[in-house]
């Protein structure tokens, strides 16, 4: 029987398989990490670059206090709505008994719609819910003239209608495969026991949904919060939100102080990351159960 | 009862998808007046700053793909054979383009390379391309990463590595002849998908001055009543284009499968 090799505990080696991914590491420092902690640490510093909380103190003005608040109202609402229509529009597709010619359609729609953000979705409502648009001279036409019954496009309320246009199809194809993950044998194990539907839905289906139904409005929350080029494209540079504020004072800085510039950016940091770390958290819980 | 409805609210939805869809189709044909023609479209093909931006962003596109492709398809395959501890880390730098705004990104490109920088890539014009270049990288980063990783789910990366490097492959090889044909399935899903995102992105290419699509079209949009409806109604159709080619390839690939 040979004796086997004395084994020797390497001390040290180098970790030569980490090699592999330090291309992937620098792209993600230089052009991820790198500028976001430029803004982080730029938004502590004061003018000289000394540590200062001046910046963030001088958040607390009328102006950005409403522009942060608009925004996180304009998340919440297009966030809440879209998750509400998506799961309902969701609901009928898995649930409602109709065709399964439906689905596929639907699904790739979803995917072009969801997609479909930016510049050209600002046109596209504009062309018709805007002061010439389409519905709005057939409604002027049998008498309902919209803007005398207070609608306008490029208010508030026109962006969450805009906004919804990309937020429903996201929810969609999120929720539709969490849909499908509910199993049948759930429902009849429940039907056998003698729950109700409303008890099935109550106490077995919303709670193991709950957590993909917050994670995706977490979701569809930054994604709203972040977007700048359908707001841009709709009201110009005048509507008070953070990220026209923002992309207002990058051009030129109308704030006067390129560190309040840091504090306004790292502001929308702080609140897009609450909203995903919360989206995070909460996908991988709903993933062990949805297998 | 139910079914009606399921129907009722599929239908109200489809609605309000629908009627933008016809009130920017309606309103792009509606240049001349009394009659519907193509005016809009014809306007729009003359501008030759619309083939100027549009060539801009096409180029810009390839470009990112090329890159996303050289980078996220060997550090994909690398962390599935040797490194599957580094898997948490790769999965959440790449989620991050998602939680961080593209408008803060860029905000920060601006600031870190500027012409006093260590790297000052916006001093010029092709350093800014560069730059913006690397901007959607980031962007497309999360659905081409998630799109190569569930790819080479499918397949077996010790196997194939095995048996590639038994028969002498050296790496280069082994990712581009084995590797990459095995997911290309997902690396075009995911090259689709960037072409979709880049192509009429706006808020990056403005902030750094560059000549692209989109603030092309916001530019027409703030000046001109008809173009704009039309430049819209073609990015759907290229939107509609992007998605349908991802559908196209996903199946055939279940074809080309299932005969096997």
């Amino acid at each position: 029987m040979p004796e086997a090799p004395p084994r020797h505990r390497p001390k040290w080696r180098l970790p030569v398989e980490w090699l592999g991914i330090l291309p992937f590491v620098a792209f993600a420092v230089l052009f991820l990490v790198l500028p976001t902690m430029k803004i982080v640490i730029g938004a502590f510093q004061s003018a000289d670059g000394s540590f200062t909380l001046q910046n963030l103190i001088d958040l607390n003005t009328d102006s950005i206090r409403n522009a942060y608040w608009t925004s996180i109202k304009l998340s919440l609402i297009t966030a809440l709505l879209g998750c509400a229509v998506g799961f309902a529009m969701a609901a009928a597709v898995v649930f409602g008994g109709l065709p399964k010619r439906v689905r596929g359609p639907l699904l790739t729609f979803s995917g072009v719609a969801s997609n479909f953000a930016g510049v050209p979705l600002a046109f596209a409502f504009i062309a018709t819910i805007g002061p010439a648009g389409l519905i709005t001279l057939e409604l002027r036409d049998v008498g309902i003239n919209l803007r005398a019954l207070g609608f306008n496009l490029l208010s508030f309320w026109g962006l969450v209608v805009t906004y919804l246009f990309f937020q429903i199809p996201l929810m969609i194809l999120i929720i539709i495969p969490a849909l499908d993950g509910l199993k049948r044998e759930w429902r009849e194990a429940a039907e056998v026991l003698g729950a109700t539907a409303t008890q099935y839905w109550r106490m077995v289906a919303f709670p193991i949904l709950f957590p993909s139904l917050l994670g995706t409005f977490a979701l569809l929350f930054a994604n709203a919060f972040g977007a700048v080029a359908t707001a841009f494209a709709l009201t110009g540079p005048q509507l008070n939100i953070v990220p026209i504020k923002l992309f207002a004072q990058i051009r030129g800085d109308v704030l006067g102080n390129p560190n309040l510039g840091y504090a306004l950016a790292f502001g929308m940091i702080v609140i897009t990351g609450f909203a995903n770390v919360i989206y995070i958290v909460l996908r991988t819980r709903s993933e062990r159960w949805l297998k | 009862m139910k079914r009606l409805v399921a129907w009722a609210v599929l239908l109200l939805g489809c609605l309000y998808f629908l009627l933008p869809l016809i009130g920017m189709t309606e309103f792009s044909l509606k240049m001349r007046r009394g009659e519907y023609s193509f005016d809009a479209y014809a306007r729009v093909f003359e501008d030759p700053r619309f083939w100027e931006t549009f060539s801009y962003s096409l180029t810009l596109a390839a470009a990112t793909i090329v890159f996303g492709v050289l980078l996220v398809v060997p550090t994909a395959y690398w962390v599935r054979l040797k490194l599957p501890q580094a898997r948490p880390i790769i999965e959440f730098i790449t989620l991050l383009p998602l939680v961080i705004p593209a408008i803060v990104i860029v905000f920060g490109y601006i600031r870190l390379y500027n012409t006093s920088s260590f790297l000052p890539l916006t001093g010029s014009a092709l350093g800014t391309d560069i730059l913006l270049t690397m901007g959607y990288a980031t962007l497309a980063l999360p659905y081409m990463y998630r799109a190569v990783d569930t790819g080479l789910r499918t397949i077996d990366v010790a196997t194939l590595t095995e048996a590639a490097q038994s028969l002498g492959a050296g790496w280069f090889t082994i990712l581009a002849r084995i590797i990459l044909p095995n997911v290309l399935v997902a690396v075009l899903s995911g090259a689709f998908l960037t072409l979709a995102i880049v192509i009429g992105e706006f808020t990056m290419a403005a902030l750094l001055n560059r000549p692209a699509f989109g603030p092309f079209m916001q530019l027409l949009g703030a000046n001109r009543a008809y173009e704009p409806p039309a430049l819209a109604v073609i990015a759907f159709a290229i939107t509609w284009g992007c998605m349908g080619l991802i559908q196209l390839v996903t199946r055939f690939s279940k074809h080309e499968r299932a005969k096997a």
